[in-house]
Parts: structure tokens; C-alpha cells; sequence
């Protein structure tokens, strides 16, 4: 670690962490409502469990997206972060009301948008924090060099930050709250928040592989172009049945279709970079996420999104399992196992030590990767099965569930395999580091990175 | 091909096409505004009980149970037609009346059966808007969707 103040990043990365905890707890806890229905029903409704497993999921991603910039925008932009003082701050402000949010919801105090179940100051101080963060990056950068990363990544962040302020404006037209909905939560995963993918990416790449910055940076800006070219009008695969025009039919199958494509360069730019680089980087867990992250996420948005997004299809499959099946992998693969590699790749530089506990992290990558990946199958085949009852038979929503409960209960199965592997992650990086180095890389030098 | 571009037309490239998807985006969203307005919703028949009924909707936070126009949580059945399955277009006073039995009869407590939750709370204005909410959304255009009336 080259600048003091990259030490900012380990609150965020440790706050991060314990709410995703939280998270897949809660998911665990809506996946056994689907076996057991009876389950909790008197004390916790599956309705307050989902809002707090979502809810809790993208304000951890947020916070590790936070935790990510101010550990490399030293480095990139070679100067101290403008003020550590305003990062604990904004942090302070986004804990608690992440954490406000989810007590109220236990309450049933809450909004009633998907995703956005906020309560409006709750809304307003999570903007303050985010405004604050960008605030702060942002001066960072100015005082410093200008890489492309630390340019995209801003760029996305501040996008993030335009586009969230749309879950202030609600129509009391259904149709043009959900078009305007889909401003923040398509936008956010399939367009800015790429962004923010793509430039720790190439962060990561460039630290792990040794290859010339101007090379990974090329690359770069040729995804994240990729990225909002198809996304930006991809929004309309979700524009198909809500009452906007029918022309949202070719253009969102079209160019959704093409959202596949950076999604591939993503998977292509990492496996290339790694067969160029000579960098043997000894933190070979964080070179797994790294390359396990864009597989993945190829398969959960690429494949997965591929399958139900051209409209003919997703007349049939919109709104089922099918959709949960893509949204759980798509959202691990490109997100939560990129703030994983970033931290697996950033905790040992900030609590001083040697990559450590490294077989327990890769331990914790196989279970909930595996975890995930049969989550996502289950779940494929409950909604196939879904969609051909109630979609082609005419078959009522309950009686077509009954034929389903086997999928479910695979499915809590396979959650019970991530929650471990979950904490088998936060054991290895928060945990008491023992030196240990996988076999074949006791030679090494320590301190490439 | 990667090979004969710099960085600098790659980022010219970025910027330069980001901005026009984005002005093309941001212009279909304004023809389909238009168009929801004034063409596939009911948007003057938005009275103050719909709106209301919305916000009921929203307070109780039904759509992470529930789907609308497909979107939503998968866990309990489409409502975005529930209005035609309940024969609102036949008879809208049984339907009306069968929908606010349903939701005052919650939880029906039937062993192993989802529930849905107790919403005794809540006004009999507030139950009329809320039905009232369902009915609009009832008639708005989504090209055909769903397939079935089972939503
Ligand atoms: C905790 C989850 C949950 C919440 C929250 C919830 N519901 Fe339900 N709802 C269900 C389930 C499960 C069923 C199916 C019950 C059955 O068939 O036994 C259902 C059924 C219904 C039905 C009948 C559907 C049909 O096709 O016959 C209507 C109407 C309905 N709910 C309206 C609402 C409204 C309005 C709200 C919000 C005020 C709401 N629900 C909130 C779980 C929920
Ligand atoms: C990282 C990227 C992505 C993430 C995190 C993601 C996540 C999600 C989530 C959570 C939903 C459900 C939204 C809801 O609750 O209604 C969804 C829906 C959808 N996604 Fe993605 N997605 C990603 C990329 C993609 C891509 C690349 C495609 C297409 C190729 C795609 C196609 C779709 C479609 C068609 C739907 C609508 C499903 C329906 O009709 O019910 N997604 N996505
Ligand atoms: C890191 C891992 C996870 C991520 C990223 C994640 C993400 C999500 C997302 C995005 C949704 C909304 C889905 C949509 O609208 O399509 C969701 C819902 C849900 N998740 Fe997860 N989740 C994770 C882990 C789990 C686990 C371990 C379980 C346990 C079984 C679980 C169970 C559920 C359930 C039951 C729902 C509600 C689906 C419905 O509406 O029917 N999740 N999750
Ligand atoms: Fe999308």
C-alpha cells in the first residue's frame, strides 16, 4: 500500500461484509418460506424478508463499490484521498441508514416500489452520503493524474448517482412509474453500474498481470462503449408489457440481445490479460474472483438474460422463476463477486499482512459459486415448468406452485451451501490471517503487488 | 481489430456513442410518455380513489408478494388482471365485492399453504381504492400480456 490514506477503505470493506452476511441470511430465511409456508408467518412476513434481502444487497454492493474507489484512487491518481474525514462521515450516514431501513421494515414501516422501499428521508440521507462520496472522489481525482480508470469509474458513480434520483419522482400513472422505474434499476446494473464493473476490472487486471496500462485501458473504454451502446436502448426488453408502444419489442430484443456482447469482451479482456501479463502475483484467491467474477457474470446476465429477453419469449416467461433464476446469478457473478475480488485482493495490503488464509477463501469461492450456479439451475427448471402450467395450460398460480415445492426445497438446499460459503469468506479476510500458500506458489515473491 | 485503435479513439469513440444512445433513449421515453398518456392508459380516469388506491398498494409494499404487469416478487399470483379473473369485466359490483372479501378474510391460515397477511387495518375507503387501483390497471394496453388469464 503506497498511500496512507487508502487505509480508508477497510471500514468500508469490513461494513460491507457483515451486511452481506445479513443478506444471504435473509434469503435463506424467504427461501424456507417456499418450503415451509407456515414458517415464521406469525412473526416475520415473507414480504419484510425479501425487501431486507434485496435491500441489504445493494447497500452492501454500494458501500464495497465506495471501500473499492477509495483504495485504488491513491494509487491511480497518485495523491492522498481529499479527505478521509468526509469518507467516515458518508460511511457513518450510509450504515445507519441502511441499517434504519432495515429495522423499520421489521416494523412495516416502508415504501411499496420494488427495490426502492425506502422511506423518503431514509432515501434522502442515503443521497446526502452518496453526494458526499462523489464529492470527495471527485476532488481526489482532480488534484491527481487522470487514468481512464479513475475517469470511467467516477463517471459511473456519478451516473449511479443521476439515475437513482428517479426513485424520487412516482407517478401516480402505474405505467409511467414503471417506466421510469426501470430508469434506476436497469440502468443502474445493465448501463453505469458496468461502468463501475469494467474500471475495477482493469484495476484488478493491471495490478495482478503486469500488463501495460495502455493496452488494459484500451480495452476498457471498448467495453464500457459496448456496455451502454447495447444497454442504454436494451432498457426496452423491460418496455415489452407495461403499456408502453409495441416498438419496444424489436429494439429492446435487438439490442438487449447485444448486451451479451461486453460481457464476452469482459470474460475474452480477462483471460487474454492473464495470458499475456509475467506477473506471477502471489494472491491467487484474488486472481480466482477476478476471473471467476466475469464468468460468471457472463453466464448469469449474458446467458441466463440472453434466454428470456427477446419479446416472444418473455411473453411466456416474464415474471417467473425464470427471472429470479437470472437475477440471482446475474447479480452475483457481476457484482458480488467483483466487491469480493476487490476486497480478497485489498485486505491484506490494509491490514498489513502477506495474502493469508487463502485455501479457506478458495474454499468459500467453490461453495458459493457452486451454491449459486444450482440455485440458478433449480430455479430454471421450477420456471420452465412454471411458465408452461400457468402461461400455456391456463393453470392457477397456486395449484401450478404445487408441482414445484421439490425446486424449492433444492433451492433453500443450495442457499444453505452459499450462507456457508459466505462466511467462510468473511472468516478468511476478517478472520486471524495464518501464513499459508497454496501448493505450487511457495516460491514467489511477497511483495508483488 | 482492437489492434489498429488507440486509446484516445477508444475513448472517442465511448463518449461520442454513449451520447447519442443516450439522446435516442431518453427521446422514446419521451414519444412513450406521450403515448402512455394518451393512448394505452386510462390517464384521466387517474381519480383521487386511484391514487389513492396506489398509495395503499405501495404502503403495504403487495408487490414484494405479488407481481404487476409481471414485475414484482414471484411468491403469489399476477394481480395486474386479477380485476377479469375475479369477472370484473361481466360484473364489476361481484368482483369489486369478491376482491375486499378476499383481502379482509387474510390470513385464511390454511396449514402449508402460503399467506397472505392480515390486512384488517385497513379503512373501507381504503379497501375500495385499492380495488378501485386494481381495476384501472386492469385496463391498460399491454400488447396482449399475459397469455392466460391465470396471469
Ligand atoms: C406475504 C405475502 C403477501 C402479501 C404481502 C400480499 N399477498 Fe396477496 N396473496 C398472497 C398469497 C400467497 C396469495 C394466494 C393465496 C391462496 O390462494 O391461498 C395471495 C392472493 C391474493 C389475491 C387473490 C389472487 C387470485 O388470483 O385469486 C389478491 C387479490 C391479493 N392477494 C391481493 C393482495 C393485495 C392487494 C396485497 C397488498 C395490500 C397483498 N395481496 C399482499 C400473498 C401476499
Ligand atoms: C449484471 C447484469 C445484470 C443484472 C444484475 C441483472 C439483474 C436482473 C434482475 C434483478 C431482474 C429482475 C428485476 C425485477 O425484479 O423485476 C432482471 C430482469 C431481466 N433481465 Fe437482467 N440483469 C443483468 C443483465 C441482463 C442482461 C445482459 C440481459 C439480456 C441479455 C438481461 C435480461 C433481463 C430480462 C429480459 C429481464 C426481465 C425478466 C422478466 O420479464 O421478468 N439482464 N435482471
Ligand atoms: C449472494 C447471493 C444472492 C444474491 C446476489 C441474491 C439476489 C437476489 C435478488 C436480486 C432478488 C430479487 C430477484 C428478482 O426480482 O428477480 C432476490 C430474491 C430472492 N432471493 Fe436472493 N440473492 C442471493 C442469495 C440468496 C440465498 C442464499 C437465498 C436462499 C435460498 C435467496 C433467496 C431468495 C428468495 C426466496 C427471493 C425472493 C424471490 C421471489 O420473489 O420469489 N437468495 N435475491
Ligand atoms: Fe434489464
Amino acid at each position: 500500500m503506497k498511500y496512507e490514506t487508502q487505509k480508508v477503505a477497510y471500514p468500508f470493506f469490513i461494513a460491507a461484509l457483515l451486511l452481506f452476511a445479513g443478506q444471504v441470511s435473509f434469503g435463506l430465511l424467504a427461501g424456507a418460506v417456499y418450503v415451509w409456508p407456515d414458517f415464521f408467518a406469525d412473526f416475520m412476513p415473507f414480504h419484510i424478508m425479501r425487501m431486507s434481502h434485496t435491500n441489504l444487497l445493494l447497500v452492501w454492493l454500494l458501500i464495497g463499490f465506495f471501500g473499492a474507489t477509495y483504495y485504488l484512487l491513491p494509487e491511480e491518481a497518485e495523491t492522498e484521498i481529499h479527505s478521509p474525514m468526509i469518507a467516515y462521515i458518508q460511511l457513518g450516514i450510509f450504515v445507519f441508514a441502511g441499517a434504519a431501513a432495515l429495522i423499520s421494515y421489521q416494523f412495516g414501516i416502508h415504501e411499496g416500489r420494488e427495490f426502492l422501499e425506502q422511506p423518503l428521508w431514509i432515501k434522502i440521507l442515503l443521497t446526502i452520503s452518496f453526494l458526499m462520496f462523489l464529492y470527495n472522489g471527485t476532488r481526489t481525482l482532480m488534484a491527481g493524474r487522470k487514468t481512464a480508470i479513475s475517469i470511467v469509474l467516477l463517471l459511473g458513480l456519478w451516473l449511479a448517482a443521476i439515475f437513482w434520483l428517479f426513485a424520487f419522482y412516482n407517478p401516480a400513472n402505474l405505467s409511467l412509474d414503471k417506466m421510469y422505474w426501470w430508469y434506476v434499476v436497469h440502468i443502474w446494473v445493465e448501463g453505469v453500474w458496468g461502468l463501475i464493473m469494467a474500471s475495477l476490472l482493469a484495476y484488478l487486471l493491471i495490478k495482478l498481470t503486469g500488463v501495460d496500462r495502455e493496452i488494459i485501458e484500451k480495452w476498457l473504454y471498448v467495453i464500457v462503449g459496448l456496455v451502454l451502446f447495447s444497454g442504454l436502448l436494451g432498457t426496452g426488453h423491460h418496455y415489452y408489457w407495461i403499456g408502453t408502444p409495441g416498438y419496444w419489442q424489436p429494439i429492446g430484443s435487438f439490442f438487449s440481445a447485444l448486451e451479451v456482447v461486453p460481457l464476452f469482451a469482459m470474460v475474452a479482456f480477462a483471460f487474454y490479460m492473464f495470458w499475456r501479463g509475467n506477473r506471477n502475483h502471489p494472491n491467487k484467491s484474488a486472481i480466482l474472483w477476478t476471473l471467476g467474477c466475469t464468468v460468471m457474470a457472463f453466464f448469469g446476465a449474458g446467458v441466463w438474460g440472453f434466454m428470456h429477453t427477446l419479446s416472444w419469449v418473455n411473453y411466456y416467461s416474464h415474471g417467473t422463476q425464470v427471472t429470479a433464476a437470472h437475477g440471482h446469478l446475474a447479480f452475483y457473478g457481476a457484482y458480488v463477486m467483483l466487491n469480493l475480488a476487490i476486497i480478497t485482493f485489498a485486505m491484506p495490503q490494509l491490514r498489513g499482512k502477506r495474502p493469508y488464509n487463502q485455501i479457506r477463501n478458495m474454499w468459500s469461492f467453490w461453495l458459493m459459486t457452486g451454491g449459486m450456479a444450482f440455485m440458478t439451475f433449480t430455479l430454471t427448471f421450477a420456471g420452465v415448468i412454471q411458465t408452461h402450467l400457468q402461461r400455456v395450460m391456463d393453470i392457477r398460480y397456486m395449484v401450478a406452485q404445487d408441482d414445484l415445492t421439490l425446486f424449492y426445497a433444492m433451492r433453500f438446499g443450495s442457499g444453505v451451501i452459499v450462507v456457508i460459503g459466505a462466511l467462510l469468506f468473511l472468516w478468511a479476510t476478517l478472520g486471524k490471517p495464518r501464513e499459508q500458500v497454496p501448493t505450487g506458489a511457495t516460491h514467489i515473491a511477497t511483495d508483488a503487488a | 481489430m482492437i489492434e489498429g485503435l488507440s486509446r484516445n479513439a477508444a475513448r472517442n469513440i465511448f463518449f461520442g456513442g454513449s451520447i447519442f444512445f443516450f439522446v435516442l433513449f431518453v427521446a422514446l421515453t419521451l414519444h412513450s410518455h406521450y403515448y402512455i398518456v394518451t393512448e394505452s392508459t386510462d390517464h384521466d380516469g387517474l381519480t383521487e380513489q386511484v391514487r389513492m388506491g396506489k398509495h395503499v398498494w405501495e404502503k403495504e409494499s403487495c408487490i414484494n408478494c405479488h407481481s404487476l404487469l409481471g414485475e414484482g416478487a414471484y411468491f403469489a399470483p399476477e394481480l395486474g388482471n386479477v380485476w377479469l379473473r375475479y369477472g370484473g369485466d361481466e360484473d364489476p359490483e361481484a368482483a369489486r365485492q369478491g376482491l375486499k372479501s378476499w383481502i379482509r378474510l387474510q390470513p385464511l391460515g390454511v396449514p402449508g399453504r402460503r399467506q397472505m397477511p392480515s390486512y384488517k387495518h385497513l379503512t373501507e375507503e381504503e379497501l375500495d381504492a385499492l380495488v378501485e387501483f386494481l381495476r384501472w390497471t386492469s385496463t391498460i394496453d399491454t400488447q396482449g400480456w399475459p397469455p392466460t388469464i391465470s396471469g
